[in-house]
């Protein structure tokens, strides 16, 4: 246990009957530092955050917070965890103020505090024009906007995001990058977990990779992405057989990876300038007829790609 | 403690916004029991009237006898008719409900024992009246064979005659009046009975809410937030159970007062109706949340419990007594309905706290196990 790091978790595994969720999932957030679960639906990211929340149990592993074990029902430990859940958890039928002011109590707040605290939120969050209106009325980015302020309420050492920007307007999702990022820079620890490789790359120090229950790697986007090597990432928008002109593609040396997505395919080779031309043309010999290709420097995606096979926002290749 | 108390409040807030709940807990009760009270309660305390005529075309003393039979009756109004053809014309016209014509020389043929008969003349719309009519005419007749040594032997005793043949004529009075005016002393009045029904069957709707609202804070999301708050988990469940509880003893406090003000309903002992009131909302509380927790929504749960709260309060006769019932009297306390009722009830007979711990032991009994349970 190292107090200094705000979350250590380490041998998490949850099974629900014979389906393993999560399997021996480890790691560690420093103050001020944010870290992302990366992976597709179904990786495994709602049921890690849910075991270190403490919303479900745990059928091995251990969690702790600033070196204090962090079990279910273990109230004052969790007085320094705020939770964003992915689905919008508020009163509708309350205005703003009153759903910031009863989860504030729970908090055991003092009312003069709870006050402080509540404006800074609605400020914070672009709704204190409407804090005394029912949140039945807002939108959906301002409902999702006040379910993130619910999670700063109590200021805590480390805030959890699950998917906070699921169904959110570009306009709301930026405002709500900006916040978390602003928060990190505040000195609070986040857990962040997201499918969109954008935001992972755009908010996140250190990245987790999850997929079917596991942790595939770990650590900075630059150390991530040199996992993958010296490969650059193709993506080539094609009309016609794409999984043949995909497997054709992937034949060609030099090339690792190439996955067949609704009319396109993403392709990891190494050397890729100088094996385009071959690309093209093993393509082109299948019938397919390519519209735009766009080389791209590694990311997330491409590390993704790397180490599962899959793309990151697919549940799995396109059919050949 | 006081998690459970803000997570109250804050639903009694939403309770309150929500004008279901208000509808539920008072507006329908109370309602009903207004509605029931005023229909069926009229119907059945209401008392049985009839105005008829009597025309004496006989000189002798037999018809006087019956007319003073006839006005002894606190239900019958007599009216003035001199003829047949007036009588007939009363009748027609639905100005009495009934008209009875004594021949001429009917006392002289009665008692020389050459028979006689009284003409009861009915109006179109008054079937009961006259049947009552007929039967005061019949008895009156039927006894006149032996009357005629009745009346001599009562006569001789300085006796009025009439006096007993008002004592037979009552026996042919309408039994549905005479039981009537008995049931009003032991059951109180219908409206006081229909404010405990509606009362105790609205108890467990207006309970509802709050044991539901686990299910209901899992599908909005915020169960999430709330068990990720340092907070005990028991807090949660205790604060929906301490809000369904406010609101039951809220509507049901309400309900006593509005219909004690408003539908002269008796209650009766407070001491008695507090702690039936108390008891009774645990016992709803208990048994709704056990029911409750056999469901896996919001909506199967309000069925499972509408269920529960129709069939106990029917079987706990809310809606109508079934203390004479046979089997039902039985069974009806299976439900905490059943027993709430034969306290409620107790009391307004004019029973003390007292006389109700049966009612009030069976009430606590359900509230524990089913609690514990739940």
């Amino acid at each position: 246990m190292d107090p200094s790091l705000v979350l250590e978790c380490e041998g998490l595994r949850k099974t629900f009957g014979d389906r393993v969720a999560v399997d021996d999932v480890g790691f560690s957030i420093a103050p001020g530092e944010t870290y992302g679960l990366l992976g597709p639906n179904g990786a495994g990211k709602t049921t890690t955050i849910s075991m270190i929340c403490g919303l479900l149990t745990r059928d091995t592993g251990r969690v702790s917070l600033h070196g204090r074990n962090l079990d279910t029902g273990t109230v004052e430990v969790k007085a320094d965890v705020g939770f964003v859940p992915q689905e919008i958890a508020i009163y509708p039928d309350l205005t703003a103020r009153e759903n910031l002011r009863f989860f504030g109590k729970l908090y055991d707040l003092s009312k003069p505090e709870l006050d402080v605290r509540i404006d800074r939120i609605l400020d914070m969050i672009g709704l204190a024009d409407r804090e005394n209106e029912r949140t039945d009325d807002f939108s959906g980015g301002m409902k999702r906007r006040l379910n993130i302020g619910l999670g700063m309420l109590n200021d805590p050492k480390l805030l959890v995001l699950d998917e906070p920007t699921v169904g959110v307007d570009p306009q709301s999702r930026n405002a709500i990058l900006d916040s978390v990022e602003a928060l990190a820079g505040e000195g609070m620890a986040v857990l962040y977990t997201t499918h969109y490789m954008e935001e992972a790359e755009r908010l996140c120090d250190r990245v987790g990779i999850l997929d079917e229950g596991t942790l595939k790697a770990e650590g900075t986007r630059r150390e991530l992405i040199s996992l993958v090597g010296e490969h650059d990432r193709l993506r080539v928008e094609a009309h016609g057989n794409v999984g043949a002109a995909a497997a054709a593609a992937a034949a060609v040396a030099g090339v690792d990876e190439a996955i067949p997505h609704d009319g396109s395919i993403e392709l990891l080779a190494r050397d890729v300038r100088g094996s385009l031309a071959q690309i093209v043309r093993a393509i082109d010999e299948t019938g397919t007829g390519i519209t735009s290709i766009e080389v791209r420097e590694p990311n997330l995606e491409a590390v993704f790609l790397h180490l599962t096979g899959r793309a990151l926002r697919d549940e799995g290749p396109a059919e050949a | 403690m006081r998690d459970a108390w803000t997570i109250a409040t804050k639903d009694l807030r939403r309770r309150l916004r929500d004008r279901t709940a208000i509808l539920v807990a008072l507006v329908l009760p109370f309602g009903l029991a207004y509605i029931f009270s005023l229909t069926l309660g009229d119907i059945e305390t209401r008392s049985f009237e009839a105005t008829f005529a009597v025309v004496s075309l006989d000189s002798g003393h037999l018809p006087d006898e019956f007319t003073s039979l006839l006005e002894s009756l606190d239900f019958v109004s007599l009216r003035d008719a001199a003829t047949e053809t007036a009588a007939e014309t009363l009748a027609s016209d639905g100005d009495v409900d009934a008209a009875m014509i004594f021949p001429q020389g009917f006392t002289a043929d009665v008692q020389t024992g050459r028979g006689s008969a009284i003409h009861v003349i009915t109006a179109p719309n008054a079937r009961i009246a006259g049947l009552v009519a007929e039967s005061l005419a019949t008895s009156f007749a039927s006894n006149l064979d032996a009357t005629g040594l009745s009346i001599a032997t009562v006569a001789d005793s300085g006796a009025p005659v009439a006096d007993t043949l008002t004592a037979r004529a009552q026996a042919v009075t309408p039994g549905a009046e005479i039981r009537a005016a008995g049931a009003e002393d032991k059951s109180g009045s219908q409206s006081t009975f229909f404010a405990i029904g509606m009362a105790v069957f609205f108890l467990f709707f207006a309970v509802e809410f709050g044991v539901r609202g686990v299910l209901e804070e899992r599908e909005e999301g915020t169960l999430s937030r709330l068990l990720v708050a340092p907070i005990l988990p028991s807090s949660v469940i205790g604060g929906k159970a301490l809000a369904s509880f406010a609101v039951g003893l809220t509507s049901t406090v309400l309900l006593v007062i509005a219909t004690t003000w408003l539908l002269e309903a008796r209650w009766g002992d407070p001491l008695g109706v507090a702690l039936l009131v108390l008891f009774g909302v645990l016992a709803a509380v208990g048994v709704t949340a056990l029911v409750a927790t056999l469901a896996k929504s919001t909506a199967q749960a309000s069925a499972y419990v509408s269920i529960v709260a129709v069939v106990g309060g029917l079987l706990g006769g809310t809606f109508f007594p079934i203390s004479q019932a046979g089997f039902l009297s039985t069974i009806r306390f299976l439900s905490p309905q059943g027993w709430l009722m034969e306290g409620f009830q107790e009391l307004s007979y004019g029973g003390s706290a007292h006389d109700i711990v049966r009612p009030l032991s069976g009430v606590l009994t359900i509230a524990l196990v089913s609690g514990t349970l739940a």
